[in-house]
């Protein structure tokens, strides 16, 4: 039957691809641990992945914690609960939407950029130059940059998250008139410490979810510009997908640790 | 009594998309020699030179360098092999994002130079090597495909390899360019005495630069000498590729 062919032959790619992120990733954690570090690399990249982040991850938080006020005011305005709409964004933005859309945003602008970087590489054969000089393209291409990933991603998140929940009490004293002490207060009772280790450890999963399948991608980038142009784009959507997916599991996972509302 | 070859190839076969490239490649590489590697286009000329550098790994074979197997040796384990084997790609293959300077300087670096003053004496040097000084601030982008070669070349010897490897050294090159680079090998042969395997199908080059010529045909090393046996040889597939005849009739 052609359509189990089909099927079949998705599985296998499916299976063979998550085996070599894997494997990407058990390489790249073993050359750290072994020390196979390059200071500079990592500084570079940090600026690069990190600081030069930071716009996208602050105007996305910002306006999805002022949309979002604005959303749950119209709703709780009914019901009288105006002041409920602090906590609600605090929470939403610690838990879930702050590390989803900083990861969401890191691996459109990052990611495609990594994934389209070393496909390039791969297709002009400098990767077969690294190797011939000796030097391991996982060591000089994937450390430094799993490194960078590993420490910007959580300040990005709490950058979307911190951005957010202020614009959020901006537009929800200021522009919707809900009483700014009982917005801080409802806040400060209802959101806490494991709300934002909740946010920085999904933060830090994302970012190996993010490295690790755009430099998968970038390194089996094959057939010259249309090939770095498929790997680019399977690195956006592939990312988009896992952070969608992990969140899930982490959050099922987090919820035990830290369970809400108590 | 001959030494021990430098570079002993076995039965060296590879597979690519289904098709055999190399059906069994046997081959004897002697140190300090200039091998030039001859066939047409698209024959497996590359490929081979792949797998002595370990960016390839055979179907079946073996290759020993320094008497050591080093088709089953890991990428890791690799890296003491490439350290003493110096390749120059076809295009040239440099690092896009740095400019000539830090390409040629990238294998010290590398391997554990810190001294700026080291570094840069050792580039000038390297770049004086192939008639490159001064052009150190350059991007590659900037550069012609000879300049390309030239720097890629320097930065194959800066750390002086036991052997090079070339890729069609003067594949894309005019001719008074492809003069250049041969007589560079050629420099480069007698100055580091360093094995130099080059693979090319141009003629002029081969007889520019050879001790000893094989001919790669079908997948199959089919002739091996020096370039007056390949000259006067009377073998019809050996005579066809020296004097350039396709076989093909124009109507």
């Amino acid at each position: 039957m052609p359509i189990i062919g089909i099927f079949s032959n998705l599985y296998t790619a499916f299976l063979t691809f998550l085996g070599q992120v894997a494997m990407l990733a058990g390489e790249t954690i073993l050359s750290i641990f072994c020390g196979r570090i390059r200071p500079k690399l990592v500084i570079q990249q940090i600026a690069e992945i990190g600081f030069r982040s930071q716009l996208v991850v602050i105007v996305t938080g910002a306006f999805t914690g002022a949309v979002f006020t604005a959303q749950a005011y119209f709703q709780f305005a009914t019901l009288n609960m105006e002041t409920a709409v602090g906590p609600v964004v605090a929470i939403s933005m610690f838990r879930e939407l702050g590390p989803v859309l900083a990861g969401l945003m890191v691996a459109g602008r990052v990611g495609a950029a990594m994934s389209a970087e070393i496909g390039t590489m791969r297709v002009t054969q400098q990767i077969d130059a690294l190797r011939a000089l000796a030097v391991n393209p996982v060591d000089y291409l994937v450390v430094p940059r799993a490194m960078a990933m590993l420490i910007s991603m959580p300040f990005l998140v709490v950058e979307c998250v911190g951005c957010g929940i202020l614009a959020s009490y901006y537009v929800g004293v200021n522009v919707l008139n809900i009483s700014g002490v009982y917005f801080l207060a409802n806040t400060q009772k209802f959101a806490d410490s494991s709300d934002i280790i909740m946010a920085l450890v999904k933060g830090f999963f994302f970012a190996g979810v993010i490295v690790f399948i755009s430099c998968r991608e970038g390194l089996n980038a094959k057939d010259g510009a249309v090939g770095v142009g498929r790997a680019t784009t399977s690195t956006v959507v592939n990312c988009s997908l896992a952070i969608l997916i992990v969140n899930f599991f982490l959050t099922m996972a987090l919820n035990v640790l830290f369970p809400a509302g108590q | 009594m001959m030494s021990t070859p430098l570079i002993q190839v076995r039965d060296l076969v590879q597979k690519i998309g289904g098709q055999e490239i190399l059906k069994g490649i046997s081959l004897d590489i002697h140190k300090g020699e200039t091998l030039v590697l001859l066939g047409k286009s698209g024959g497996g000329k590359s490929v081979f030179l792949r797998h002595l550098i370990g960016l390839m790994r055979p179907v079946s074979g073996s290759i020993l360098f320094e008497g050591r197997e080093v088709t089953t040796l890991k990428e890791r384990e690799l890296e003491p092999v490439r350290k003493k084997i110096g390749m120059l790609f076809q295009d040239g293959a440099l690092f896009d994002s740095m400019n000539v300077f830090d390409n040629v300087a990238f294998p010290l670096r590398e391997h554990g130079e810190r001294d700026p003053a080291v570094i840069k004496r050792k580039v000038d040097e390297s770049l004086a090597m192939v008639n490159m000084r001064g052009h150190d601030k350059k991007m590659p982008v900037n550069l012609s495909g000879g300049m390309r070669k030239r720097v890629a070349l320097a930065r194959a010897i800066i750390s002086p390899p036991d052997v090079i490897l070339y890729d069609e050294p003067t594949a894309g090159l005019d001719p008074i360019v492809s003069d250049s680079i041969n007589k560079l090998i050629s420099r480069l042969q007698a100055e580091l005495r360093v094995t130099s395997i080059v693979v090319t199908h141009d003629m002029v080059s081969c007889n520019h630069i050879a001790d000893r010529v094989a001919l790669l045909n079908e997948g199959r090393i089919y002739f091996t000498g020096t370039t007056e046996d390949l000259r006067s040889s009377t073998d019809p597939i050996i005579r066809d590729f020296v004097d350039g005849r396709s076989g093909e009739t124009i109507y």
